[in-house]
């Protein structure tokens, strides 16, 4: 690495004095720092013990767990339907995301069909979850690089989009909106209006981000050649996301396995050169166009229908029918309390959320519970690369690599 | 049947022993002393070609003779296909082949599976409890014989009286 020859191993107190003087020299020796867990650039509770030799990391080591839960544990004791408010706390800056990827995997393990219109719902709140994870992302990674005034802007842009979650689902961020087969309610002719709004509001905005970060040059010097990872050694340690695409390989689950509605729209998927912080970033900010894009196909081409699928056995009835029919409650009733007898088998089911590839592997034994629930957090599996993307870096761009991961320790702890 | 089983069948004659496809999942179950040739011609071979490692998990069937099953999950980012391989273990020797070597994301996802479930990894580079803090004694939580609440000394705890108002 180019970072050798700018070590200096010992430090003469005073160049200019001739050689043959006996001259005292410093006695240099690694440091061990603790950063964390209470750091602020460390996304929440993230511990990383690095060794240094001057500015430099020679080693790190992540500490985890701080933000440990048992999420995994508590799955196996609820019903199917029980777990979905735990996967808003996975990542609970992106749950709409969670409740996708949780959802979907468990119908895979009921090959249940969910109706049309449900998907083009599923995919515009997706979509907007992921515009809201890519903007708290950059605010995040700007403000630890130093850049605040990205930060404020950013934020004023989510908080518009927060509110808009707030209507449709009464929560801001907990939000468990996907419902196993289908969603929980439709988009309101009100929601519709604003999102229409927002998309045109938002494209100049981007604009905005970018004019603010790629012409200043402490943002450059920061993210160009820093957390460098070639694209063999992204693929070996199983990156995705946007840190796999930096790194320039094309791997994207909408594209390559598609699902939802994303096969019936255009988009197209940045993939960068350098596998430095800088591609990443720029991935990031190109999504966001991408999602303005793919959000427009769907409200053109959605069709009214239902947004449930409808299979009794399974799925959850309409809400005003639970209040006045007696059978509708009786089967709220007993799915929340028994759950629905799933078919023994197992399944792993990725879907590509804004952090990366988010999976769940559900092992059933048939009943309502899952015997095994393994949640594959792209976090975690991020974190495994740290020590190897931070070599040779100084302790400033510790802060930056946690950054790029866009790395959110409930989700990486579970 | 998928070419994926068919190309592992013909190639392990022995050490295979399950093949199974459901709702589009491929796996592939090995004894364990051939746990690492299988992941290495996965991993190498031109027609397979797993390059990239999903994630490790590990499940638990007490009332099986070989109680533990780890699971391994690829996929290849040029063949754009999956497998799922998984091994057992029983519980008096709680040992598997670490693919570490091979994927280096597998260093963490294996610590995982470690602190987890307490299966040890023969060649791990830095087999260490990954979530639960490292002077943790108490097993492995996701042991199916775990208490949902956890054990330790939170059994010491006394209910409290009510409190008079």
């Amino acid at each position: 690495m180019a970072f050798e020859d700018q070590r200096t191993t010992v430090y003469k107190i005073n160049p200019e004095r001739p050689e043959s003087e006996t001259l005292p020299t410093l006695r240099t020796e690694e440091l061990l720092l603790n950063m964390g867990p209470q750091h602020p650039s460390t996304h929440g509770v993230l511990k990383v013990i690095l060794e240094l030799e001057g500015e430099r990391l020679v080693k790190s080591t992540p500490v985890m767990g701080y933000l440990h839960r048992g999420v995994e544990k508590l799955a196996e004791d609820g019903t199917y339907h029980q777990f979905i408010p735990h996967t808003d706390r996975l990542d609970y800056v992106c749950a709409m995301y969670n409740n996708f990827a949780y959802c979907r995997a468990v119908e895979k393990l009921l090959n249940l069909q969910v109706p049309e219109r449900a998907e083009y719902l599923r995919t515009i709140v997706a979509e907007v979850q992921r515009i809201i994870g890519h903007q708290f992302w950059l605010s995040a990674q700007a403000l630890d690089i130093g850049v605040m005034t990205v930060f404020f802007y950013c934020f004023r842009d989510r908080e518009i989009l927060l509110d808009w979650f707030d209507e449709l689902c009464g929560a801001r961020l907990t939000t468990s909106w996907y419902r196993i087969g289908g969603v929980e309610r439709d988009l309101t002719p009100s929601l519709i209006d604003k999102l229409k709004q927002f998309l045109n509001y938002f494209p100049p905005k981007i604009d905005e981000y970018q004019v603010f970060l790629e012409k200043n040059r402490i943002w450059l010097g920061r993210t160009k050649g820093v957390a460098v990872i070639s694209a063999e050694d992204a693929v070996s340690f199983g990156l995705s996301g946007p840190v796999l695409r930096g790194s320039g390989v094309d791997y994207d689950l909408r594209k390559y396995e598609p699902y939802s509605a994303y096969p019936k729209c255009e988009f197209s998927v940045p993939v960068g050169k350098n596998g430095d912080t800088y591609d990443r970033y720029w991935i990031r900010v190109m999504e966001l166009y991408e999602s303005v894009k793919i959000i427009r196909q769907c409200l053109e081409q959605m069709q009214e229908g239902p947004i449930m699928a409808d299979v009794p056995s399974v799925t959850l009835p309409p809400k005003e029918r639970v209040f006045t029919n007696l059978e509708s409650m009786i089967q709220q009733f007993k799915l929340f309390s028994q759950g629905f007898d799933a078919p023994p088998g197992e399944i792993y089911c990725g879907t590509e959320a804004h952090k990366g590839e988010l999976g769940f592997y559900i092992v059933s034994t048939g009943g309502g519970k899952p015997y095994r629930l393994k949640i594959r957090a792209p976090s975690f599996v991020h974190m495994g690369a740290f020590d190897h993307m931070a070599r040779g870096y100084m302790i400033s761009d510790a802060c930056t690599i946690f950054g790029t991961y866009d790395v959110v320790m409930g989700e990486c702890d579970r | 049947m998928n070419p994926l089983l068919q190309r592992i069948q013909q190639t392990f004659s022995v050490g295979v022993t399950d093949l199974a496809e459901w709702r589009g999942d491929v796996a592939v179950t090995v004894s364990r002393d051939k746990l690492h040739e299988v992941a290495q011609f996965l991993h190498d071979d031109p027609g397979m070609d797993f390059d990239y490692i999903v994630h490790v998990s590990s499940v638990d069937w007490p009332d099986d003779e070989e109680r533990f099953e780890v699971v391994w999950e690829f996929y290849s980012i040029r063949k754009r296909h999956r497998i799922r391989l998984k091994v057992r273990v029983p519980e008096s020797d709680c040992v598997v082949d670490s693919l570490t070597d091979l994927w280096k994301g597998a260093d963490f996802m294996e610590r995982e599976v470690f602190d987890m479930m307490g299966i040890r990894f023969r060649n791990h580079p830095d087999l260490r409890r990954i979530l639960m803090p490292d002077d943790y004694t108490e097993g492995y939580p996701l042991r199916k014989d775990f208490p949902l609440r956890g054990k330790g000394w939170r059994d010491t705890f006394d209910f409290l009286d009510e409190v008079p108002r």
